[in-house]
């Protein structure tokens, strides 16, 4: 059996996660402090990948990195080809699961009491350190909760991966895209050990996260 | 060992203007809520930033709108405990005060410094308790510690004591009463109970609408508030427009009594103020005819509403208070009040009263 669709899926959903976690907590803490019409603006841009379909998703990441457009001739230059190619992968799950980090942490960043980043200032702590090490740990539900969307939106993506980067076995196959093209060829077999591959890891993804938040309260 | 602030910060329709030369000791701003007593404080702490002015600090430059001088608030050197303490709920009591410690290079210092802080404020007991696991008492007290090992050269108080229950509010005002003493440095307190600036406070500035009323020691001010929205502040119940009628006499068309006073009636229309607990049935000046509408008990204190004989119509009740043991039986049929106790208030009202009347 080739694992190439699991490797494949794990590692775009991981990288893609990893970005989106970092990029989502950024927006999500600049754009909270913003005043309302900029702030009410710039929602609806980075939430519309949420709403809209996933090839439409797909349609504006082939118009924006395709081979013969300009950034992605552009790309091509620096030897990166996002269409056809794993990585493109990549660029799709973060377009689709952006929004779901960027929301969970704005709603989380909103409830953090402000005055607990007012006192550590007045103490002498600096933004860096008051950030990470009180902001981040008291929004932290939130912040986890949107990491595990958009870690199970990565992993389950499906239309926009498919416009961008197809379904090449070996190369740029994914869970969800394998499990597509095994139904349609008849497999259902290999079909179902896709879908149990996937229900796995969601299972597990859960658990971890049940087990994290119980064993962090326990110690608090 | 003293505080120079003058800065102004506008919010739509409500205008901060803060101008206050703080010589060092405590301080207290007394104030209704809303009146920009907490925004003061948040601008010196540099949480806030106003739009013009200057603010000083021992010398030392906190703020200047014209140089362009705005430290942050890592650099202003000035405590600020919060009226809910701000504690970082995911650090342990410890860990709240070690935060504060942080920048101190010598580590076994720090450790000192913490033990110290600990025993100080009687926290060894919880300190590896979470912040939501202790009572109000001791979060206070971590939070004082915290601003304590940070060494501020100022600090600020806000309504230190309106999230603690009574009894326990009473332990933790003489505590800080004594603590700071020892600290020293300069404090400006924040509160809108006058009991409270009274106890801890050397000076108090009265503030209404974003504006101070009225800077002295607490004495001066509490004996003479000045303004009527400062005597109210300052817990005066009985107030009512007047007009001069010599340098000595005022009448009071509102409870239809002429009142002689001690100080000179500096104008033509004023306000007076009388303090509930200065009628005596047996005063020698301004004994007037009144009759009782109603009472209220406190444990140790009775409240008596009543009216002159010769009052208006709608015109409020006046308020006497005095101890419960010295509440007489019969009520007396005249109430008299000391020239020395008949507070004469000059107010920012005092032109359209003029066009009313």
């Amino acid at each position: 059996m080739d694992l190439y669709p699991l490797i494949n899926s794990l590692r775009i959903a991981a990288i893609s996660c990893t970005i989106v976690f970092f990029a989502g907590i950024c927006a999500a803490y600049y754009i909270s402090g913003l005043p309302p019409v900029i702030k009410g603006l710039l929602d609806v841009f980075l939430t519309l990948p949420m709403v809209l379909p996933p090839t439409v998703c797909g349609y504006f990441l082939l118009i924006l990195l395709g081979p013969k457009r300009p950034l992605g001739m552009l790309l091509k230059k620096a030897g990166l080809r996002f269409a056809m190619n794993w990585y493109g992968g990549i660029a799709a799950a973060v377009l689709v699961a952006f929004p779901l980090m960027y929301r969970t942490a704005r709603g989380a960043f909103e409830g953090f009491d402000e005055n607990l980043e007012y006192s550590g200032q007045t103490l002498g702590l600096s933004n860096t350190y008051i950030f990470w090490r009180i902001r981040m740990p008291v929004c932290r539900q939130g912040i986890l909760a949107g990491v595990v969307l958009s870690f199970a939106r990565a992993l389950g993506e499906y239309g926009a991966t498919s416009m961008l980067i197809g379904y090449v076995p070996g190369r740029t196959a994914t869970i969800s895209t394998t499990v597509y093209q095994l139904w349609r060829t008849n497999d259902e077999r290999g079909a179902f050990f896709w879908v149990m591959v996937n229900l796995t890891i969601s299972a597990v993804t859960m658990i971890i996260v049940n087990l994290l938040e119980s064993g962090k309260k326990k110690t608090q | 060992m003293s505080i120079s602030i003058h800065i102004k910060k506008n919010f739509g329709g409500f205008c901060l203007q803060l101008d206050l030369e703080h010589p060092g000791g405590i301080t207290g701003l007394l104030g209704p809520s809303g009146c920009g007593k907490s925004t003061a404080l948040k601008c010196i702490a540099g949480i806030i930033k106003p739009d013009e002015g200057r603010i000083e600090l021992d010398g030392r430059v906190l703020f200047d709108s014209k140089e362009r001088v705005n430290l942050p608030p890592q650099e202003r050197h000035v405590g600020y405990l919060f009226q809910n303490y701000a504690l970082f709920p995911n650090m342990t009591v410890e860990g709240n005060i070690r935060c504060a410690l942080r920048h101190k290079k010598n580590r076994r210092e720090a450790e000192e410094r913490l033990g110290s802080a600990l025993s100080l404020m009687e926290l060894s007991d919880c300190r590896r308790l979470y912040p939501r696991q202790i009572s109000g008492g001791q979060q206070q007290r971590t939070a004082l510690a915290r601003i304590l090992v940070s060494e501020p050269d100022m600090l600020l108080l806000d309504e230190p004591f309106s999230a603690l229950d009574s009894y326990l509010r009473e332990q933790m005002q003489s505590q800080i009463h004594r603590l700071l003493r020892e600290y020293g440095k300069s404090v400006l307190l924040v509160s809108h109970s006058r009991d409270e600036i009274y106890y801890l406070c050397d000076h108090v500035a009265v503030m209404n609408r974003g504006r101070i009323l009225r800077y002295g020691t607490v004495k001066e001010v509490f004996a003479d508030p000045g303004s009527p929205a400062a005597a109210l502040l300052t817990g005066c119940k009985n107030i009512a427009p007047a007009r001069r009628l010599s340098e000595h006499e005022v009448e009071v068309p509102d409870w239809g009594v002429r009142l002689k006073t001690h100080d000179v009636v500096k104008e033509e229309h004023l306000e007076v103020g009388i303090r509930a607990h200065y009628f005596h049935p047996n005063a020698r000046e301004n004994l007037f005819p009144v009759y009782i509408t109603g009472q209220r008990e406190d444990p140790f204190e009775s409240r008596i509403l009543f009216r002159y004989q010769t009052q208006k119509e709608g015109t409020p009740d006046l308020w006497w208070r005095l101890p419960k043991d010295r509440t007489p039986q019969i009520m007396p049929k005249k109430l008299g009040i000391s020239s020395h106790n008949v507070l004469l208030l000059y107010g920012e009202q005092k032109e359209t009263d003029s066009a009313d009347g």
